[in-house]
């Protein structure tokens, strides 16, 4: 019987179950089939820093949302339409987040007394009717997976593991997207071990089969492609698009590109990237702490490298006197940090966006840097080469501030021509810069360029160029140690006049006002873009005014940005922390703005931060 | 001296002038303490560096913080005196991006084996092509006098004025215990063998690490004086020279022998005889008969103190394997385009 179709223009899908059942891998791959179809989409993994906690208990809750539309969206959704929960505690882990009427499709075969007892279950939930308000399809997902697996020589409980691809197919099913990707993602993956591999794909069909079949579901959706720029796409997540950045910041200014990291969540995934590119001649060096990663990086950015460390916030922390150097060397350099929820270890694998400060401020002496922060898993793309140039003109180490939700959120990419992308020059001074009143020729590592401020970069190798240089004050120009007072008060003002030149050459901040009469401005910074761009249309969807700004240079800010400010009757910051842009905007521009704030390891949610609009707008 | 001694620096280009000890003088005024062991280990530097015959502007000096971290403002070569224990870290990132450079690290006690001692470990067990000059005084010079990780237990320092608790690190055994390839130890006040030494590690493919004993005249005086005097010097030290038996005392009286138990002890060569003693093999795969021998040391009497070079092995060095490896990922995969890596291997189509 063909089963009636139900046109839709968006969904938000939120797969759960333990972390060993696969959800990411599921979400993945649902998520590429999406993708492949043309619709426009935003992605949030969610799982826990644990690899394996205790199976079925709530701390082991491995969840993906997806949010696909025939439309341009800007997040991974408020609340899901569709809740997958492979087990008890995937369903109370996330059944407060489901709106009544929702779509609930439970593994039944999972709900057994003990498995209920473990997350504090009286009763089973699929029976007791405490579910009623919701659209209840329950499954036997497990046992059924086993059943289409009866041909294959291999224990239940491998045959078992196989359910994520039974509750992928059915969802694909149910959604109607295309198979071939994930068969030929099965193929690949499982090349090695033929009979997983049949049994994966058999299993992934066994669930569409089922979807076709049974009376349990009687509507299949479709969601039309967006309408979208022309060109070539790819879904990418956040940390392979900074890789991807580096090797081009690297192809772009000629320059080697060296990476000295140490493992942390949630930025080890651009170690993993950056380790696979040598064919681009990228050296990744695994250094033994995260002092000798970047020490490693300083190392190579002297020796004429584009040199990056990547880390997250308590590696910040550890590089802070290292950073400290390389503000005193003036040397280029990158430091990514994939921030996540602090202080101390906090929260390995959530998100937040608490190292503003610590990137500005956080080491001994005036030691000021740039800083930059992507605003979308993509933009880590183009946000990454922005820092990269800024590093080599201005010769000065650069935070890139991205965090966790970017790192592993995804959405569509246009994927730019390469000869679309800016190139930048080294310049690597060349001879002698200096000559004495005798005549004689020298050169003077502390000369600047009178435009950008910039020492020279002085390759060793370089005939001519012999000079030592350190963490300890140099007289201006010439370089050599200096203890003089004038002369340290001068080198303070001149670094922080070099980082402050920056800001000649970045675009000023752009307000999105499409009435032009708001009078409130709402501004944000990195990976708020999303949330804080749908919040808008919201407001605005209700005939209300509001402007939107985001700040893609935090240090230092784009040059516009005091005017912008002032030109609103009231200015709301939303953030991931307890108001640290506020505190730099209050202090810079002596606007009292109102800050709004979240810390709870997750992005906000749009209508959260509409209400948050609406009640500005009210109180004026 | 020809180029081909120093088979580890093939790669770095060499000099077209002829350089002399005076060309690698920095016009810096030197500000150690009038009497410091600097003074003769940068006079040593100096004149053996024209000896590599290296281009100048290819040698570069990288150091922490100390007294000894001073060194390369007073060299005419490339120079980087940066933090506090991470010119090893520093110095990596510097010799596995730069195979065209010689670069050296001087560090102290202080730098090298407590604030920086895990950069040095790593170092040594990468075998990065770096040659480490570790100044070893048994105290915090530019600290003033605190007691180090190499002073003596029981040491009166300013911050110990009841003694030190600690127990004190032998560098020798340390670096050993890290497998480093290269392990040496030499005297400031010995100009010869110093020389030679540094000779031996500037020609080893990988880390060096070369222990010179120095002498800090204000905080520590004559920390390693017996190993000085004439009187008791031939007593105290023995030289080691690959392929020769470990003998010293005036007379060569003393030797190293392996004692039936199984461990090695310095005995009379008259008691047990000519043959029963060691012949040093500072090529020898096997770590332990360079260990066996760092430990004879007394660290409090400095009796039985081995100097020369401990091990000397071939381990292909990190920076070699990473050039290999991009150069064979390269050859296998041809060279990358940009382009198709930002396209990836799932993309699709909008018109």
């Amino acid at each position: 019987m063909a089963k009636q179709v139900v046109k839709l223009n968006k969904v938000v899908i939120r797969f759960a179950g333990d972390s060993g059942d696969g959800m990411q891998l599921t979400g993945d791959r649902f998520t590429s089939e999406t993708a492949g179809l043309g619709n426009d989409l935003s992605t949030l993994p969610d799982f826990p820093a644990e690899i394996r906690a205790p199976a079925g208990t709530l701390p082991g809750v491995s969840a993906f949302q997806l949010h696909f539309a025939d439309h341009d969206i800007m997040t991974p959704g408020d609340a899901p339409n569709v809740l997958v929960a492979m087990n008890p505690a995937a369903l109370k882990a996330n059944l407060h987040d489901l709106p009544r009427g929702a779509d609930l499709i439970v593994n039944t075969d999972e709900f057994t007394k003990r498995n209920l007892e473990k997350v504090g279950y009286a009763a089973n939930p699929i029976e007791d009717g405490s579910l009623d308000a919701y659209n209840v399809h329950a499954v036997a997902l497990t046992s059924m997976t086993v059943e289409a697996l009866k041909g294959f020589e291999m224990s239940k409980k491998d045959a078992e593991r196989a359910k994520n691809m039974y509750a992928l197919g059915l969802l694909c099913w149910l959604y109607n997207r295309p198979s071939e990707g994930t068969l030929s993602f099965l193929r690949a993956k499982f090349a090695k071990k033929p009979v997983i591999m049949e049994a994966n794909i058999a299993a992934y069909e066994a669930g569409w089969s089922f979807g076709e079949t049974t009376e349990a579901f009687s509507v299949q959706y479709e969601i039309a492609p967006a309408p979208m720029k022309a060109g070539v796409y790819r879904n990418i997540t956040g940390n392979p698009a900074i890789s991807l950045g580096l090797v081009a910041a690297s192809k772009l200014s000629g320059l080697p590109l060296f990476l000295g990291s140490y493992p942390i969540t949630p930025a080890s995934d651009i170690l993993h990237e950056l380790s696979k590119h040598k064919r681009f001649g990228v050296m990744t060096f695994q250094a033994e702490d995260e002092i000798a990663g970047i020490g490693s990086a300083i190392g190579a950015a002297y020796g004429g490298a584009l040199a990056v460390t990547t880390t997250s916030g308590p590696g910040v922390a550890l590089k802070s006197e290292a950073i400290g150097l390389a503000v005193s060397l003036e040397l280029p350099l990158l430091i990514i940090d994939v921030q996540r929820g602090g202080p101390s270890t906090g929260l390995p694998t959530k998100t937040e966006q608490s190292d503003l400060l610590q990137a500005m401020f956080g080491r001994n002496g005036e030691a000021p840097v740039a800083i930059i922060a992507p605003q979308s898993p993509s933009d880590c793309f183009f946000a990454t080469i922005e820092a990269a140039r800024i590093a080599v003109e201005y010769r000065t180490p650069v935070f890139l501030l991205s965090d966790g939700y970017l790192a592993n959120g995804s959405e569509p990419w246009l994927v730019p021509n390469v000869e679309s992308l800016p190139t930048f020059e080294p310049n690597f001074a060349t001879g002698p810069n200096h000559t004495a009143e005798d005549g004689t020729e020298s050169f003077w590592p502390y000369l600047r360029d009178p435009e950008t401020l910039a020492r020279p970069w002085a390759k060793p190798g370089t005939k001519g160029l012999e000079h030592r240089i350190g963490g300890i004050e140099k007289a201006d120009g010439i370089g050599t140690i200096s203890y003089d007072p004038a002369n340290h008060d001068k080198m303070v003002r001149l670094r922080q006049a070099k980082i402050d030149a920056i800001a000649r050459t970045i675009p000023d901040v752009e307000v999105d006002d499409p009435s032009g009469e708001a009078r409130v401005l709402i501004l944000g910074w990195g990976s708020t873009f999303g949330p804080i761009g749908a919040a808008c249309r919201l407001v605005r969807a209700e005939g209300q005014q509001v402007a939107q700004a985001h700040i893609r240079h935090l240090n230092p800010f784009p040059s516009n940005l005091g005017d912008v400010l002032k030109a609103y009757d009231k200015v709301i910051v939303p953030e991931m922390n307890l108001g640290q842009l506020a505190l730099l905007l209050r202090a810079k521009y002596l606007v009292d703005v109102v800050s709004y704030n979240q810390v709870r390891g997750m992005p906000f949610k749009s209508d959260e931060l509409a209400g948050v609009i609406s009640d500005v707008l009210e109180s004026l | 001296m020809t180029t081909d001694a120093y088979p580890a620096l093939t790669l770095v280009p060499k000099t077209d002038v002829k350089q002399s000890a005076k060309d690698f003088k920095s016009d810096q005024e030197v500000r150690w303490c009038p009497g410091c062991g600097d003074y003769a280990i940068l006079s040593a530097v100096q004149a053996f560096l024209p000896d590599l015959g290296l281009a100048k502007e290819n040698i570069v000096f990288v150091s922490g913080i100390g007294c000894s971290s001073r060194f390369p403002y007073y060299l005419d070569t490339f120079g980087l005196h940066s933090i506090h224990g991470r010119a090893p870290a520093i110095a990596t990132g510097l010799a596995t991006s730069r195979p065209d450079l010689s670069v050296w690290v001087i560090t102290g006690d202080g730098d090298a084996l407590s604030i920086g001692g895990n950069h040095l470990i790593h170092a040594l067990r990468r075998n990065v092509n770096l040659k480490i000059l570790l100044f070893n005084n048994r105290i915090y010079g530019l600290t003033k006098g605190q007691y180090s990780p190499t002073s003596e237990q029981g040491k009166i320092t300013k911050s110990t004025p009841e003694g030190s608790l600690d127990y004190s690190f032998n560098p020798v055994s340390l670096a050993l215990g890290a497998e480093a390839t290269f392990v040496a130890r030499t005297i400031d006040s010995d100009r010869k063998h110093l020389t030679e030494v540094l000779r031996a590690a500037a020609a080893h493919e990988g880390t060096a690490l070369v222990e010179i004993y120095q002498n800090c005249n204000i905080f520590n005086d004559g920390a390693w004086e017996p190993l000085k005097d004439n009187d008791t010097r031939d007593d105290l030290m023995m030289r080691l020279t690959h392929g020769e038996p470990i003998r010293f005392g005036k007379d060569g009286e003393k030797g190293v022998a392996r004692m039936p138990e199984g461990h090695v002890a310095v005995v009379n060569v008259a008691d047990v005889g000519e043959d029963a003693i060691l012949i040093h093999d500072a090529h020898a795969k096997d770590p332990g008969l360079a260990f066996a021998l760092s430990r004879l040391a007394n660290p409090r009497t400095l009796e039985n103190t081995p100097i020369g070079v401990f091990r000397d092995i071939h381990r292909p060095s990190y920076d070699r394997l990473l050039r290999e490896q991009i150069e064979s990922v390269t050859e296998r995969l041809g060279g990358g385009d940009l382009q198709s890596l930002l396209n990836g291997k799932d993309t699709w189509n909008v018109s």
